[in-house]
């Protein structure tokens, strides 16, 4: 059968894809977009472990601050991430434009 | 204070009368773009002179904000003026933001040290709730073009943030 090669690949394509979904729940990288001064979505659902990667598509630099806590500067046009280290719900602002806000909602794995 | 708040008001008044003008009287878009423009650049001319002023960290920080900020979203407007060839044309309004502006230079420049620092964030504070409460209620209704409009509308959440900026520099101060 000229077709067999073909389809056996793919039943080996499909098996490789079962065995990276059944895999235990791995880090992912969360988007969080800035655009015209609005971090969307505000509010994010996280593991300890994800990474937050926050896209600024502004000509302006922003911040993801959080009070007496870590800060992050996303300049112009650029991207900026930080990988959550601790489970809580977390508020966020700008510190440029304190109008900005966002939250992020970190669960344990 | 009170000169300065006279002054602030000053101008306030003229942006209100004209609001309260009939609809023919309410700006064009080339008369809008003037404004929004000259109310970027006179906040840059602040931020310049506490620049060469200011000592305190904070006030420092803010001023380079400011001049960043607003050079940034001018470049956007004067990048959207030349893409829908409208020419931004000076009016009442403009000039009273400059003249109102310019007097509060001259006084600030007479100040130094901390009276200097305050003066400055508690005219940052006023002259961003100002031009704030002039986009909203004159400048975005009355323009016509939907890029010009979305422009103040981004233009509209970056002078806020820069009020709650400025509010939170001047209760650093205290
Ligand atoms: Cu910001």
């Amino acid at each position: 059968m000229r077709t067999a090669p073909t389809v056996s690949k793919r039943h080996l394509w499909l098996a490789m894809a079962l065995t990276i979904a059944a895999a235990p729940a791995k880090a992912e990288t969360i988007e969080v977009t800035i655009e015209k001064l609005v971090f969307s979505p505000a509010t994010v659902e996280a593991k300890v472990g994800d990474t937050i990667e926050w896209v600024n598509k502004d000509v302006f630099a922003h911040t993801a601050t959080v009070k007496g806590g870590w800060e992050v500067t996303i300049p112009p046009k650029k991207a900026a991430s930080l990988t959550l280290k601790t489970a809580g719900s977390i508020d966020y602002f700008c510190r440029f434009h304190p109008n900005m806000k966002g939250r992020l909602t970190v669960t344990s794995p | 204070m009170f000169i300065r708040s006279t002054t602030a008001l000053a101008a306030l008044f003229l942006l209100s009368a004209a609001t309260l003008a009939q609809a023919s009287d309410k700006p064009s878009d080339p008369q809008i773009a003037h404004i929004a423009y000259t109310a970027g650049v006179l906040d840059v001319e602040a931020a310049m002179q506490a620049l060469k002023k200011s000592k305190n960290k904070e006030i420092l920080d803010f001023a380079k904000d400011m001049v960043r900020d607003h050079e940034a979203v001018n470049k956007q407007a004067l990048d959207l003026v030349k893409k829908l060839n409208v020419t931004p044309e000076d009016n009442a309004t403009s000039k009273a933001l400059t003249k109102a502006a310019d007097e509060e230079r001259a006084k600030l420049a007479k100040l130094g040290g901390a009276a200097f620092d305050k003066a400055y964030v508690d005219n940052e504070v006023a002259y961003h709730k100002q031009v704030n409460g002039a986009l909203e209620t004159l400048l975005i209704p009355s323009a016509e073009n939907a890029e010009l409009k979305s422009l103040l509308e981004t233009g509209l959440k970056l002078f806020q943030g820069h009020e709650q900026h400025a509010e939170h520099v001047a209760g650093m101060l205290k």
